[in-house]
């Protein structure tokens, strides 16, 4: 398993997944934006979280012209599984790599705090090793997750199976939290390669800082 | 030419600043005249053109490729001398 973190101006959880991934048993490395190429045999990309860019225009809208997306493209245009955390599920969006996008939350706070998250689909790499409807407890951190997608959009994420999460509370009731479309917390692409989620699984790693439920979600892609 | 692109949230798309700012007029004595409040953003560019038709081509590019998300933002563009 070979797992390359992509680093931005303003990129600020590069480290905690390279904590994340290499406690799980994975080589990492962290690629700077400015290269133009993924090392050879990378097994999964991860767009880290952060403020790329200082959010500036809009979240993850100037890192999608970074040199290193054109490698990335092309990656997952061949298969290749890309995970976007908060601040890289807002670049992916952007990107079109995933439908959709993250607007400013509802009550316009920045959010941080654990929250429940409710398994929607398994049927994909990264959550293969959780069962539906089962609930996580995992740190969200952000100002930009209030997930959009047009009602046809929506229809169509439903019907392939592309939403992964959704916000909940402890018993797996919906919850609002920051007022995105169907409380979706977590999408993937159409061809289940590409995966994005506002909350962070690599701040959830060890008991001992309160919650470890982001072993089991990122475990999945290491089948 | 100097291009003016004004960018705001869709109707239909939920625009949260444009509440929470309406809602303060409201308590500040402007509820009788203030019917809705959208916030958005303004970019203001100088061009090296001449031509209004080019300026506006080119801005309108701009703004599919990168100063919109066209997903949830519509924009406007006025190109002066």
């Amino acid at each position: 398993m070979k797992v390359s973190v992509l680093q931005f101006p303003g990129t600020n959880c590069e480290y905690d997944t390279k904590y994340a991934f290499e406690k799980l048993g994975a080589e990492v490395n962290i690629i700077w934006h400015e290269e133009t190429t993924l090392p050879e045999d990378t097994t999964l990309v991860v767009v880290p979280g952060g403020f790329s860019y200082g959010d500036y225009l809009r979240s993850g809208a100037l890192a999608k012209f970074a040199p290193i997306m054109t490698a990335v493209k092309d990656y997952a245009a061949n298969g290749g599984k890309v995970l976007g955390i908060c601040n890289g599920f807002q670049i992916l969006t952007e990107t079109g790599l995933l439908p959709g996008a993250l607007k400013r939350n509802d009550n316009l706070h920045f959010i941080s705090k654990h929250h429940h998250l409710k398994i929607i689909n398994n049927d994909n790499t990264f959550l293969s090793e959780l069962n539906i409807n089962d609930v996580v407890n995992i740190p969200v951190a952000h100002h930009d997750g209030n997930y959009f997608i047009d009602p046809d959009g929506l229809k169509e994420l439903e019907a392939n199976g592309q939403v992964l999460l959704r916000y909940c509370d402890k018993d797996g009731n919906n919850q609002v939290l920051n007022g995105s479309v169907e409380q979706i917390a977590g999408v993937c692409n159409k061809e289940k390669n590409v995966f994005g989620l506002m909350p962070h699984p690599e701040r959830a790693m060890e008991s001992l800082l309160g919650c470890d439920d982001g072993v089991k979600m990122l475990q999945g892609f290491f089948k | 030419m100097k291009a003016i692109i004004n960018i705001a949230l869709k109707n239909g798309v939920l625009d949260s600043q444009g509440k929470a700012t309406h809602h303060t007029l409201d308590t500040q004595g402007f509820k009788e005249i203030v019917a809705d409040v959208r916030v958005g953003k303004q970019i203001i560019m100088e061009l090296n053109c001449n031509d209004a038709a080019t300026a506006k081509d080119e801005a309108t590019k701009m703004c599919e490729q990168l100063l919109a998300n066209t997903v949830i933002e519509d924009y406007d563009i006025t190109i002066e001398a």
